[in-house]
Parts: C-alpha cells; sequence; structure tokens
C-alpha cells in the first residue's frame, strides 16, 4: 500500500511541479536556517568533559570588605591567593586546582626563529588529571613540584611540533624570557569547549601553550593575565596579599555527599576567616558544578541564541507557508479524492496517501535543508569569531535535522489531509 | 465594486486565508523586529570615535628580558627604552606624529575607573562619574586628531612616566566634554580640580576635548560611551604601544618598515603579526560580529519576503484555477477585464490588511519578548507602520500575476462545461 501512495505522490507532483518544489524550497530553506543555528547553539552550550563534568565544582566565597555590600549578591568569580592556597592545601576534595592565566615569551634554541609570546596557564599539580587531559609524552608534574617552586613546564603538541619538530622533548630546556624550565609533558590535542576553567580568557578561546607550577610562575614573576577584582585600596604589587580576586579555583568531589560536605566545609572555612577577622561579609559560599558554572556565566553569546529563535521563527512561517499550499494543492484533487472514496477508500487509507504525500515533500525538504545546513555551516567557519572552527555537523545533529524536516512536514500536512477527507464523495462526483 | 461579494467567496475558504492571513502576520513580526536590530547594529557600527582615523596606526610590542618595573632603577630604563622608540619613530620621514598610548577607542583593552568632586569618595559608590583612561605624552592629542574646544594641550613639562602598579594620580589631565558637562554643568572645567580614583590629592582640568570614544564597545560601556580622562603618562612596563600618525598616503609605507625599525633600536623585543595594526583594522575587528549579525538578518528577511511572496502567488493562482469557470460567468455578464483584476486585489488587500493589522500586535509583543530575554530596545512606532505597508505592497506585488491571468479567462468559459 505505501509503494502505492508513494507512486500517486509522484504522481501529484509531476502535475504540480513549480507548486512542489515552491514547498520542497520552503521547507528546505526553514530547516537549512534552523539547523544551521541551532549546531551553532549545540555545539557552545555544549558539555566540555561529558562525564566528568558533574563532579567538577567551583567554590565561590566572599573575603570582599563591607563597600558596595547587597545582602544575597553573588559572591566573586576567582579567589584571593591566601583562600585559594588555603584551601587547596587543606585537600578536602578529592583533587583541587588552583591557576592563573598568562603570557610567556618563549625564545627558541634554533637560530632561524624569532622569539614569540605564547598564552600560559600557571597552575597546579592536579589540573592534568583532574581535566582528563591527554598526554602525547611524558607526564605532569607533582604537588612536591608545586612546593619545590619547581623549575618544569609542559607543552602542548602544537608548541613542541613547532620547536623540536615534533619529536619527544621530555628533558629538554624550555627558555621562557631569562629563566629555563625542564619539559616533562607535552599534551596531545586538547581543546576543551567552552574554555570553561578560565572564561574570562575568552569562552572558547583554545587552550593555553605553556604549562607552569603557579609557585614557579610567580617565582619567576612571569607574566599574569585574566580579570582581577581588588577592593579596598588596590595594590596590585604584592598580589600573595592584596585584597584582590585573581585566581580560578577548581574542586573534584566524586559524590554528591562529598559536594554538600564540601560546601559545609566552605561555610565553616568562611565563618573561621570572619572569627580572624579576614572576612567581614556574612557566609556567603556557592559551589556550582561546570555545568551550572557555564549556565550562571551566560557563555552562549546572546547573538547566536537570537540568531537561532530567529531560525526558528523563519521555519514557523515556512511551515504555514508549506500548510497553506498543501491545502490549496490537496482541496484542488477533490474530484480525484471523490473518485477514490466512491470506488470504496476509506477515509483512513486517504489520509494516509495524503500523509505519505507530505512526508515526501518533507524528505526533499529535509535533504534540501541539510545541503543548505552544510553551506551554512561553512559560512559560519569562514567568520572570524573565535568559535568558528568548532561548528561542524554530527551524528545527533544530522539526525535532527531528518526528524525535524520529516516531522514537520507531517505536522504541516495534517490540517490539510484532514480536511481534504472531509470530502462527500458523491457531490464531487456529481459537480464533475 | 461592493466588498460582499468577496467576503462571502473568502468564507468558503477559511482555512487557506486564515493561513496566509498569519503567515503575513508572522512575516511582519519576524521582518519588522529583524530590521530595528540591524539599525540598532549598524547605529552603533557608524558611532564616531573622535578621532581622526584614516592614515593611523597602532604598535604593540613586548620586551624581552627587560626589568619588571618594580624598582627605580628598572622604571628608569624601561622609560629609557621607550623614549629611545618614540624618537626613532618620530625621526622616520613618513611619519607625522608619534605617542607613547594605552589603548585606543574600540580596541577593546580599556583602563576605566571615576572621577568625584570630593575627595577620597569610595570608587564604587553611585554618583561618581565612570571614565575610561587614555595615557600619553603631548603628542598624544595631535596624533589621535581630537579637537581641542577648551583649555590647552599638555606640553613636554606636564609629561609624567610611572611603573603600571604605581597608583600615584596626575596632576593635570584633559577631559573629554561629556565629562566636563557632567561634572561642570553649564561652566567651564578648565581649571577645576576634582579626584580619581578616590584619590584624596586634587588633579586640574586643563584642556576640554570635543569628542573620544572608550576603548570598549561592550553593551557595558553604553553608559560612559565618551566618558575619557586623558592623562599626561608614559606607563613603563614589560610592554609598550604607540600610535602613529603617518603622513598622507605613506601609511602602507611606515607600517612595513616598522618591525625592522624597531628591531633595529633594540633586538631584544618580540613582534608578532598583530603588532603593527591599522586603525581600520581595529574598526573592523571591533565590529565583525554586529555586520556579520546585520548581514544574518537582512538576508533572512529578504529569503522570508520571497518565501511569502511566494506563498501568496500560489494560494491565488490555485483559487483563480478553482474560481475559472465563475470567473467565466461574471465576464459573460459584462464584467469587464479590470473588474476581475480588481476583485483579485481587493480580496488580496482585505486579507493581507487584516494579516498585517495581526502582524503589528506580534510585532509588538515580539518586541517585548526581546527586551526581557536580550538586550533590546523598544521598537519605534515607525518600524511598525513601514513593515505593515511593505507587506501590504508585498501582497498587492504578488497576487498581480495570477490576478491579471484570471482577468484573461474568457467569457466563453461559462458555457465550457468543467
Amino acid at each position: 500500500m505505501f509503494t502505492y501512495y508513494l507512486e500517486l505522490a509522484l504522481r501529484s507532483f509531476k502535475r504540480n511541479k513549480a507548486l512542489t518544489a515552491l514547498m520542497v524550497l520552503a521547507i528546505a530553506l526553514g530547516i537549512g536556517a534552523s539547523m544551521t543555528t541551532l549546531t551553532v547553539l549545540h555545539v557552545l552550550s555544549g558539555d566540555p568533559l561529558p562525564g566528568k563534568s558533574q563532579t567538577l565544582f567551583v567554590p565561590q566565597l566572599d573575603p570582599q570588605n563591607m563597600e558596595n555590600y547587597r545582602a544575597g549578591g553573588e559572591p566573586p568569580d576567582q579567589v584571593t591567593w591566601i583562600d585559594g592556597m588555603n584551601l587547596l592545601r587543606s585537600k578536602r576534595a578529592d583533587h583541587q586546582v588552583l591557576m592563573t592565566a598568562g603570557t610567556v615569551a618563549v625564545q627558541p634554541s634554533q637560530s632561524n626563529l624569532d622569539p614569540f609570546y605564547v598564552d600560559a596557564r600557571y597552575t597546579t599539580a592536579d589540573f592534568f588529571g583532574m581535566f582528563d587531559v591527554p598526554l602525547l609524552f611524558g607526564h605532569g608534574w607533582s604537588a612536591i613540584d608545586d612546593d619545590n617552586k619547581a623549575r618544569v613546564a609542559v607543552i602542548t603538541r602544537s608548541l613542541n611540533d613547532k620547536l623540536f619538530g615534533g619529536k619527544d622533548s621530555t628533558g629538554q630546556m624550555l627558555q621562557l624570557g631569562d629563566s629555563g624550565l625542564r619539559i616533562v609533558g607535552v599534551l596531545d590535542r586538547w581543546r576543551p569547549n567552552p574554555h570553561f576553567y578560565d572564561l574570562a580568557t575568552g569562552s572558547y578561546a583554545e587552550s593555553e601553550d605553556v604549562f607552569v607550577p603557579l609557585t614557579t610562575a610567580r617565582d619567576l614573576k612571569l607574566g599574569r593575565n585574566g580579570s582581577m577584582d581588588c577592593w579596598g585600596g588596590h595594590t596590585e604589587d604584592h598580589l600573595e596579599t592584596a585584597p584582590c580576586t585573581w585566581l580560578q579555583l577548581w574542586v573534584q568531589l566524586d559524590s554528591s555527599d562529598k559536594a554538600a560536605t564540601y560546601k559545609q566545609y566552605l561555610k565553616h572555612y568562611s565563618q573561621e576567616q570572619m572569627t580572624l577577622g579576614r572576612f567581614v561579609r556574612p557566609s556567603n559560599v556557592r559551589l556550582r558544578d561546570l555545568m551550572g558554572w557555564l549556565d550562571y556565566q551566560s557563555v552562549v553569546p546572546s547573538d547566536v541564541q537570537l540568531q537561532t529563535w530567529l531560525a526558528f521563527g523563519f521555519l514557523l512561517v515556512c511551515l504555514v507557508n508549506t500548510v497553506g499550499l498543501m491545502l490549496a494543492k490537496f482541496m484542488r484533487r477533490a474530484g480525484e479524492l471523490g473518485v477514490r472514496r466512491a470506488l470504496g477508500a476509506s477515509k483512513r487509507s486517504l489520509f494516509a496517501q495524503l500523509l505519505v504525500e507530505s512526508a515526501v515533500i518533507g524528505l526533499g525538504g529535509g535533504i534540501g535543508g541539510l545541503v543548505l545546513a552544510f553551506f551554512g555551516l561553512w559560512e559560519v567557519r569562514q567568520r572570524p569569531s573565535s568559535y568558528a572552527t568548532l561548528a561542524h555537523l554530527d551524528m545527533s545533529m544530522l539526525l535532527t535535522t531528518f526528524l525535524l524536516a520529516l516531522g514537520a512536514s507531517i505536522v504541516a500536512g495534517l490540517l490539510p489531509a484532514w480536511r481534504a477527507c472531509q470530502i462527500t464523495p458523491a457531490l464531487q462526483l456529481k459537480s464533475n | 465594486m461592493t466588498t460582499h461579494p468577496i467576503l462571502a467567496a473568502l468564507r468558503k475558504h477559511k482555512a487557506g486565508v486564515v493561513l496566509i492571513a498569519l503567515q503575513i502576520a508572522l512575516t511582519l513580526a519576524i521582518v519588522c523586529n529583524a530590521i530595528f536590530i540591524i539599525g540598532q547594529r549598524i547605529e552603533r557600527v557608524h558611532r564616531v570615535t573622535g578621532i581622526d582615523e584614516s592614515n593611523l596606526f597602532l604598535v604593540t610590542q613586548q620586551w624581552v628580558g627587560a626589568p619588571d618595573g618594580d624598582d627605580a632603577a628598572g622604571v628608569a630604563k624601561l622609560d629609557n627604552m621607550q623614549r629611545e622608540d618614540l624618537a626613532a619613530l618620530r625621526n622616520l620621514p613618513d611619519v607625522a606624529s608619534v605617542a607613547p598610548i594605552n589603548s585606543l577607542p574600540l580596541l577593546n583593552s580599556s583602563w576605566n575607573g571615576a572621577i568625584s568632586l570630593k575627595p577620597g569618595s569610595e570608587m564604587r559608590k553611585g554618583g561618581n562619574t565612570r571614565t575610561t583612561f587614555y595615557f600619553g605624552d603631548e603628542q598624544m592629542l595631535s596624533t589621535l586628531g581630537v579637537r581641542l574646544v577648551a583649555g590647552r594641550a599638555f606640553t613636554v613639562a606636564d609629561v609624567q612616566h610611572r611603573s603600571m602598579h604605581d597608583q600615584t594620580e596626575p596632576t593635570v589631565v584633559i577631559v573629554t566634554k561629556p565629562i566636563a558637562d557632567k561634572l561642570f554643568p553649564g561652566g567651564s572645567a578648565v581649571g577645576k580640580a576634582m579626584y580619581l580614583d578616590g584619590s584624596t590629592v586634587p588633579t586640574t582640568i586643563i584642556g576640554v576635548i570635543e569628542r573620544l570614544q572608550v576603548p570598549g564597545t561592550g553593551s557595558w560601556t553604553n553608559t560612559f560611551a565618551y566618558n575619557a580622562t586623558l592623562e599626561p603618562l608614559r606607563i613603563d612596563a614589560n610592554y609598550s604601544r604607540y600610535v602613529v600618525r603617518a603622513k598622507p598616503g605613506r601609511m602602507e609605507a611606515a607600517m612595513k618598515a616598522m618591525p625592522s625599525l624597531l628591531y633595529k633600536i633594540n633586538p631584544m623585543r618580540v613582534l608578532d603579526d598583530d603588532s603593527v595594526k591599522s586603525f581600520a583594522d581595529i574598526r573592523a575587528a571591533a565590529y565583525r560580529a554586529d555586520v556579520g549579525m546585520a548581514i544574518l538578518m537582512g538576508v533572512v528577511c529578504l529569503v522570508l519576503l520571497g518565501v511569502t511572496a511566494a506563498g501568496i502567488v500560489g494560494l491565488t493562482s490555485f483559487w483563480v484555477g478553482q474560481r475559472h469557470r465563475q470567473i467565466g460567468v461574471r465576464r459573460a455578464l459584462g464584467a469587464r477585464k479590470i473588474d476581475i483584476l480588481h476583485y483579485f486585489q481587493i480580496e488580496n488587500l482585505m486579507i493581507a490588511g487584516a494579516g498585517a493589522l495581526i502582524g503589528v500586535a506580534l510585532a509588538v509583543g515580539l518586541n517585548a519578548w526581546l527586551m526581557k530575554h536580550f538586550e533590546m530596545d523598544r521598537i519605534p512606532v515607525v518600524y511598525v507602520l513601514v513593515g505593515l505597508v511593505a507587506l501590504v505592497a508585498l501582497g498587492q506585488a504578488a497576487v498581480f500575476v495570477p490576478a491579471r491571468r484570471a482577468s484573461n479567462v474568457s467569457p466563453i468559459e461559462a458555457t465550457r462545461a468543467v
């Protein structure tokens, strides 16, 4: 029966080529636009560490003075050196990492390369294990290296390719300005999206090229950057004691019990600091998990959301358009449908036949939409935005495209098909 | 022609009529808001910076192995290195003037703070005037090409230098007119004292410039987009920035000569691909997202209008085909071609008009929703009215071809069996 309906559908398309083409094109445009924007949205709001993200948390404390105090306000996004170090050393979480961003001048040993600047991350030992960072050669550094301000570094694969021609460079020296650091590890390709652990340096930034122990970087006075928030007479000179939040703190807590316990610990810590006189604001702590953090920081650009809404509005108009055209088309065939009814076809089979016809249009629109989405994403990739290179269609979005196109066109076919089935066969036959 | 028969006929095609009206309403709502967004983005992109943007470029470079500026000797050495660069750049034949600077409008890297008329006021409290800071020397004003409207420009004697961490406030500054007007409404700001960033030491305003935009282009700068304070100061840090005005027509040559010249003065520095940047590139980079959004919105609007027009053509053609016989009868009974044409035109006018009226309500509703969830302003009535007229006109244009085909139906059709 299905093949027969299919044949009928194809016959009907041949009779009304322009109208059919118009319907397919309208669906294709709507689907193409919405799938392009939806894919970008999907990529940008994705989970950077699937399977692990629910165990990673950002502790927030409020060490600020009473200036601008507002009850119930959010604590700062980052922590001070003192709080960061206290929480790091207390080791109350399964893993914890304290870090900041920086820029370092790399002086290649090869004479044919000019010195150049790369982004760096000054962090602590747990970074590599906590964030599932893949290593091509060697390994990260240990907590002892952190304590000893060891002159060690981990570099990325691309920097290793540039400096050492892709060979295992562990044990070699990396010259940063005046200081030499021993390379202990080389990262494999790694680009978590979004750049969740430090959104201030770009929500979709690439990972840094050089990783150095935080204590070492401070000791060598390597240039730091990223966001910093100070209060009560800002003095950037002695950041270790300054009333400034400038470090990102992340903890790994493997169960929800541990998370609850850790939050209690944060409250206690906050109260303890109040008794010591360091904190003056009432205890105000937060412990958001990774996805909650990304949501709180609203990482997805509002323009991308706006574009997605626009595209779906566009799809809606295209669908209304298709419903109108389909209605016209089906009603025009009232005579033919009347004959089929008179010859014994049930309303149900007529309805099925018309739905098959709209589904075929939907399929055509889906294929067209897919082509347009590929083109649209190619266009997005040509743009200079930081997330441009990420815009690719994955399997799940490919499937979504087809389901959306098929579903949309069947929904669009429902009303016209139902209306067409209400035809009284006798009346149609008589008028003919 | 009375509209009664048209209405009677429309009642027979309720579903089709409702669908076309709905499509027109949705199209109007989306297109109005999209065009409003495009208008806003274009307005943003065309904001003037207040500087003379032609022949201007920026050089950013970092020192390698330089002192860190924590002690007086380090600061002095860094300042020497910077002055050496400045002297060499000013000697170039292609260069008109050069100034050290910390940032430029649209560069999105800024030092911001607040101004108060009272000493020692808390910086983040309300009532203070927010400002961005530009640091440069006596050639800053002429290099940027900003217009001084009151007071005087900086002289060599005004210019100080200090490390990045030093919080000493300058004794003299130049402010933009919006700041002067806000601090001293109705009076002249020149010669008046004020306090920067909660300092207890007064700073005197020696000049007022007409206009200078802040470096930030994000919406967070909207409240102080033209509040800039210029300090006669060279910042000594591990990097330096120079704004260079080339002689007319010589910019490309001057830009090209930069890297090798700087390396010749002092090879212990790093320049990368972005180190020498024309102001045109800075502007393009700052507004790339806005231009992209405007183009996208524009394309969607055009396609949307095209789809709606095609839908009207399709549905009207179908109606014309369906009513072939009735048209023939009307023609046989004496209706002229023009009457048939008008019939379909008026029919479309009624449908499109009703759809557009609903669309106006939808457009305002959509705008309210966008205002709630995105950074959006209220849509001006004129956008909606223009949208209404445009869609009714689109409907008329789209209906013309099928209506003319209808008017060409021969009266003989009346006699034919279908």
